[in-house]
């Protein structure tokens, strides 16, 4: 596709060259921070994978030692596993990373409105990650009670290896994230509401935003209530206190007399940050998949108004539903009653979303570009993975599939899966944004590699979270270091499972793999990518705006006539596809006129 | 070829009007006269016919103003969460071997000395406020703004000063209270309520501590920022972070006093 | 036999409690009714890909309302039977007629501690807990009770009896979990707990902690024999004589 003229007009005013260009790393140029950002989740995400794989191996071959090769027992590789994968991938890089590559300019602005506090809030995430990953040199270990930390057993430094020091660098890692996560919503929240550009109107910012948008203010909210449940338990573990410590509590061997507290407080306050966690992973994804379905489809996005209330709606009720976690732990079975309902009030909005992103693709042809591909991916995957969440919804059904595979099974179809399906997706389709700078304009990932990705990723995701519902069904429980070599009838349950763990394990060693051809491509692309044109996806949103390529923040300080020149003004809701006047056209949100922008190539 | 079907509303020409293009910079005195039309975002009423969406002379007040609002809506919930669990620890209790359900909570009676701190903290709420408000006076501002000196900056620096130094006594006094306390032996670890005594008013006292750091920065930046804007967002958001941290007090302080 | 041939294809292992036969029914429904879901929008998802494209206007009533009443509906009908379940199972105690059994739970083992002839359990101290000295729940021996109090590592039950169990953690967080009686419940120190459950099919299965509980949470299981009643009462009377035995 050819731009229009009138937009090449627009481009041609020449910038002079940034003589305060800072170190990559110590920049507040919200662009290079979202890559810095990604470049931390990526990271992340290879550690969080190395970790599953060794998990997924000491499940079926205990007797192996990886242990040699990876410190850390079986318990602190999962806990850092889920930590690392929820916080540092699945929180951050849709987040910041994105948020900060991407969210100004489809609002049209040139920047994000606090940029120091931007800088230190990736500063303070990147200490919080090498926190946390100092953990695993401490002489016990990182700490192995997963990413909820229940105490007893995460206040008691007694109560197993890696619940001292381990444990200490762990709280203080989350802790410096909970600051920095919510310093960086503080930022996206600010953005959002004061930077839009003219016309930009909040019933046509693009459902991304709004995904954005929920999740900080979710983020602002949960996150303070961590930070107090983290401050809480550290005073249990050092200062005497007893929040969540019980009278009389024997652990091995010693009895702390003093207790008063209840580990109960720990699971509220936890999960009442715990729940909207999950949802602050995944709105930002649900929203870029509306934005694609209908981009790809050349469709508006079936019934927005409704996305966009939708989307608030399983915001406001994810604070509401926090005691789905705890059906089984001991509260009132009448509260159970009232949290069992508010969940799955919650599955009516989501069904809402899934109905909207069928309707939108229902006989529409789509082009399938590699973050197309993924997108459809992603909502065959929420759909599986969301439909068993009304099951374990049910207090009584819970009460059989509660701590089990099957739980494992909902969570990493649904926010795993999914949500790295999103980041595929986000990553193939914003990698011209992504590697854009003042000399390129910025490549494209390659089609065919991307392709053979999205198919080995999306059977290898089935091909290791199906059967683990089966095996949860049998009856096989999350945590367990190992299946075999267990006394009892225990024993005999358990290791009837090994057959179909070998089969899980075999297919998380092949889906593991096919990230390989990510990296590949991704490494490959970011030198040799094919140069993408202006607008390579035909895209309505404001990031493609010819315009705003090429313009860093530092330009627009430097000379402020070339700015008001290139003043951002907003005309139109996104999606404005007309295919009843012409089969592909289109209108961006920048631009005036309704035009029929043909679109006969292809985007290669 | 792009090919014109309607020509639409927003493209119609628009009345010139003294603000466009200016985009928060300074062009036009950042002073308290409300028919300037500032701030807000694409929308509101007739967006069309308002100049550019959220520029304007006080742009970055207004931005830094809301991520205040956010900041202090976050702080909000870590204080009520530390309040929801000192009612759970207040009023729960446990059962003892022989099955009696005990509840062990013995009230920590609160040294007096905190009343005067807290008249001291409103006091400087008063201050604070003064200097505040001394940021924004419409003659001054216009007078800074043509390069007439400083005279905002030099009225309102005694205040923050006075400020600076009522947080410190309070900030004094707490640790005395703490003191006090000590003598009596009632320690972080003693008892339940001390626990949240020595909590509250510890983060409390972290977040006055941090209060009084961005009071010397404000005061610092009277003196070194060059720019009127910036003097008024750093004066006018410490002021209301204090505002708010001296709310909290109150209710924290209340909770203290009356709710043990 | 019919139910399980229909549980088969979910691996359920055999039910074996009164109450597991509803919660059964209801949770094969759920699996079922997801399957069928999980397949009609994939259906639909991959029939709109492949059919030609259209740009006939829809009606979002049809397409988005309709289908979102039908699906709440489902949703609050399958609430409402699982919520009837669970009021069932929860919102009442045992009754008093039945068997009384005390648990406790430790890193990283289970103990169940029976009443004897008295039918009243003794005191329990925390600092006398001590498994070295055979006596792992900490029973105080000055209390009266404390004499016929009997401790085992497996859970003896007599078929078709009612049991009440008082779930106790002493150290960490644990999980008392039985498959295949359909039941699970944490257990927090500090807080005893009641569940209750009648098991009708003798046999021996599996309890698992199903609460990470540290480094020896997968290997803390203990037995659940299921005897006939006969085999029980039997069972019972020798453990009262030789606990008699050992106390004189
Ligand atoms: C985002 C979250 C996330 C992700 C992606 C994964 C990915 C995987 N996880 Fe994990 N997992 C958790 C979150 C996640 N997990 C959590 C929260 C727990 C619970 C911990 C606890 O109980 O405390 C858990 C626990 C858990 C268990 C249970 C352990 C137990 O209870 O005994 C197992 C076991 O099989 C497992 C396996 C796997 C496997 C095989 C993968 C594989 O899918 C790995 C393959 C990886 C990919 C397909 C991702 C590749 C992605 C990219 C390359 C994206 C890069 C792009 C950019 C950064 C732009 N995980
Ligand atoms: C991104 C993350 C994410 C999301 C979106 C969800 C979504 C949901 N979750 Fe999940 N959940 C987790 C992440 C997530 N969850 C994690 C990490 C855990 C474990 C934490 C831990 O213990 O470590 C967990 C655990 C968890 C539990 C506790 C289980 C247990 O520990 O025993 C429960 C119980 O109610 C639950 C419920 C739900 C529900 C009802 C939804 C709903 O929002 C789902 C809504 C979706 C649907 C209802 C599907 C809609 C589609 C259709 C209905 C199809 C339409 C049909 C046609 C068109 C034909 N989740
Ligand atoms: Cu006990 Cu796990
Ligand atoms: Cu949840």
């Amino acid at each position: 596709m050819t731009p229009t003229p009138r937009h090449q007009s627009s481009t041609t005013s020449p910038l002079p060259p940034n003589p305060y260009t800072l170190p990559p790393l110590f920049t507040t140029d919200h662009h290079t921070i979202g890559r810095l950002y990604l470049l931390l989740a990526l990271f992340s995400v290879i550690i969080g994978t190395t970790l599953s794989l060794h998990m997924r191996l000491h499940l079926i071959w205990p007797g192996l030692n990886i242990e040699r090769i990876l410190p850390g027992s079986y318990l602190a590789i999962m806990t850092v596993h889920g930590t690392i994968m929820l916080f540092f991938v699945l929180t951050t890089a849709p987040q910041s990373g994105f948020g900060n590559l991407i969210l100004p300019a489809q609002i049209g602005s040139r920047r994000m409105a606090l940029p120091l506090v931007n800088a230190f809030s990736f500063w303070l995430t990147a200490l919080s990650l090498l926190v946390l990953c100092s953990s695993a040199f401490t002489e016990a270990g990182s700490p192995l009670s997963g990413w909820t930390a229940y105490p007893p057993l995460s206040a008691v430094a007694s109560a197993g290896p890696g619940q001292g020091l381990g444990m200490d660098l762990w709280l203080a890692s989350i802790a410096l994230f909970a600051i920095a996560s919510t310093m960086s919503s503080i930022n996206t929240l600010v953005t959002i509401i004061r930077l839009r550009c003219e016309g930009m109107t909040w019933d046509r910012l693009p459902l991304t935003v709004w995904g954005w948008f929920t999740a900080a203010l979710l983020s602002i909210l949960a996150f303070s209530v961590l930070l107090a449940a983290l401050l809480l338990l550290f005073c249990d573990r050092h200062a005497g206190t007893s929040f969540f410590l019980p009278a009389n509590d024997l652990v091995n061997g010693t009895l702390h007399t003093s207790g008063s507290g209840s580990p109960l407080l720990w699971l509220h306050l936890f999960w009442f940050f715990g729940h909207p966690e999950v949802y602050i992973a995944i709105l930002p994804g649900m929203g870029l998949t509306s934005m694609l379905l209908a981009n790809f489809a050349r469709r508006r996005v079936f019934a927005y108004r409704t996305m966009i209330v939708t989307t608030l709606l399983i915001g406001f009720l994810g604070i509401l539903v926090w005691g789905h976690h705890m059906f089984i732990s001991g509260l009132s079975p009448y509260a159970i009653s009232a949290f069992s309902v508010s969940t799955i009030a919650i599955g009516i909005p989501a069904t809402a979303k899934v109905l909207s992103w069928l309707a939108t693709i229902w006989r529409s042809r789509p082009q399938y570009t590699t973050a197309m591909l993924f997108s459809l991916g992603f909502v065959s995957l929420f759909i599986t993975g969301g439909l068993t969440g009304p099951i374990l919804a049910q207090p009584i059904l819970d009460q059989y599939l509660h701590n089990t595979f099957f739980v494992v099974a909902h969570f990493h179809l649904i926010m795993a899966m999914a949500g790295v399906f999103a980041l595929f997706a986000a990553t193939y389709y914003w990698f011209p944004q992504i590697t854009r700078s003042a000399t390129c304009p910025g490549r494209l990932m390659s089609e065919t590699l991307g392709r053979w990705h999205f198919a080995t990723t999306l059977l290898g995701a089935y091909a290791t979270f199906l059967p683990m519902h089966l095996t949860g069904l049998a009856g096989e429980p999350r945590h367990y270091a190992q299946l075999s070599g267990v006394p009892n009838a225990a024993g005999h349950l358990l290791a009837d499972l090994l057959p179909l763990n070998r089969f899980i394990t075999a297919a998380a060693i092949f889906l593991a793999s096919a990230q390989l051809l990510f990296l590949v491509n991704l490494v490959r692309s970011l030198r040799h990518g094919q140069l993408a044109p202006t607008n390579p996806w035909q895209a309505t949103t404001m990031e493609w705006r010819p315009a705003l390529k090429n313009i860093s923040p530092i330009h627009e300080t430097n000379s402020r006539a070339d700015v008001s020149d290139l003043k951002i003004v907003v005309y139109r809701s996104p999606c404005e596809y007309h295919s009843s006047l012409h089969p592909s056209s289109f209108t961006p949100q920048w631009e005036p006129e309704i035009t029929l922008n043909t679109t006969d190539d292809d985007p290669e | 070829m792009p090919a014109t079907i309607t020509p639409i509303d927003t493209d119609r020409d628009r009345k010139r009007r003294v603000d466009d293009h200016d985009n928060g910079s300074g062009r036009r005195p950042p002073n308290d006269n409300r028919d300037k039309r500032t701030g807000g975002g694409g929308d509101g009423d007739n967006w069309n016919e308002r100049p550019h969406g959220s520029r304007g002379p006080r742009e970055r007040l207004g931005s830094y103003r809301l991520a205040l609002f956010f900041a202090i809506a976050g702080d909000l919930m870590f204080f009520v969460a530390l309040v929801s669990v000192f009612f759970v620890a207040r009023t729960t209790g446990h059962f003892d071997a022989y099955n009696r359900y005990i509840n062990e909570w013995l009230p920590t009676a609160i040294p007096p000395i905190l009343w005067l701190n807290t008249a001291v903290l409103l006091l400087s709420s008063v201050t604070i406020e003064l200097a505040r408000r001394s940021m924004f006076h419409e003659q001054h501002v216009m007078e800074e703004w043509f390069g007439l000196g400083k005279p905002t900056s030099r009225r309102a620096a005694p205040w923050l000063i006075a400020s600076i130094l009522l947080g410190s006594l309070f900030l004094a006094g707490q640790t005395i209270a703490w003191k006090q306390l000590a003598s009596q032996h009632v320690f972080f670890a003693s008892s339940q309520s001390s626990h949240f005594f020595y909590l509250i008013t510890y983060t409390h006292a972290i977040h006055l501590f941090l209060g009084i750091g961005a009071l010397l920065t404000a005061l610092f930046g009277l003196y070194t920022s060059r720019q009127i804007e910036t003097r008024q967002i750093l004066v006018d958001c410490t002021a209301w972070y204090w505002h708010s941290m001296g709310l909290f007090w109150i209710f924290l302080f209340t909770l203290l006093a009356f709710f043990q | 036999m019919a139910l399980h041939f229909i549980a088969e294809p979910w691996h359920l292992p055999a039910n074996a409690s009164i109450h597991g036969l509803a919660l059964d029914h209801h949770l094969l429904l759920n699996l079922w009714i997801v399957a069928a879901l999980f397949a009609l929008s994939h259906l639909i998802l991959l029939l709109g890909l492949v059919l030609r494209r259209t740009s006939a206007p829809r009606n979002t009533w049809r397409v988005e309302y309709l289908p979102l009443a039908a699906i709440t509906f489902l949703f609050i009908a399958l609430a409402a039977q699982a919520e009837r379940l669970w009021a069932d199972a929860r919102y009442t105690g045992a009754d008093p007629g039945a068997l009384q059994v005390e648990v406790t739970a430790m890193q990283f083992a289970w103990y169940f501690r029976y009443p004897g002839t008295d039918a009243t359990f003794a005191i329990t101290r925390p600092q006398l807990a001590d498994p070295a000295t055979g006596n792992p729940v900490g029973i105080d021996p000055s209390d009266p009770h404390a004499a016929d109090d009997f401790v085992t590592t497996e859970l003896v039950l007599p078929a078709h009896r009612e049991v009440d169990l008082t779930l106790h953690a002493q150290d960490v967080l644990h999980g008392f979990s039985i498959p295949q009686m359909r039941l699970q419940q944490t257990i927090l120190p500090g807080q005893p707990i009641h569940v209750h459950f009648t098991p009708t099919t003798p046999g021996t299965y599996a309890i698992l902690c199903t609460q990470l509980c540290g480094t020896g949470h997968f290997r803390m299981n203990a037995n659940l024999r299921v005897l006939s009643p006969a085999d029980f009462y039997a069972w019972l009377a020798a453990m009262q004589s030789a606990q008699k035995a050992a106390q004189s």
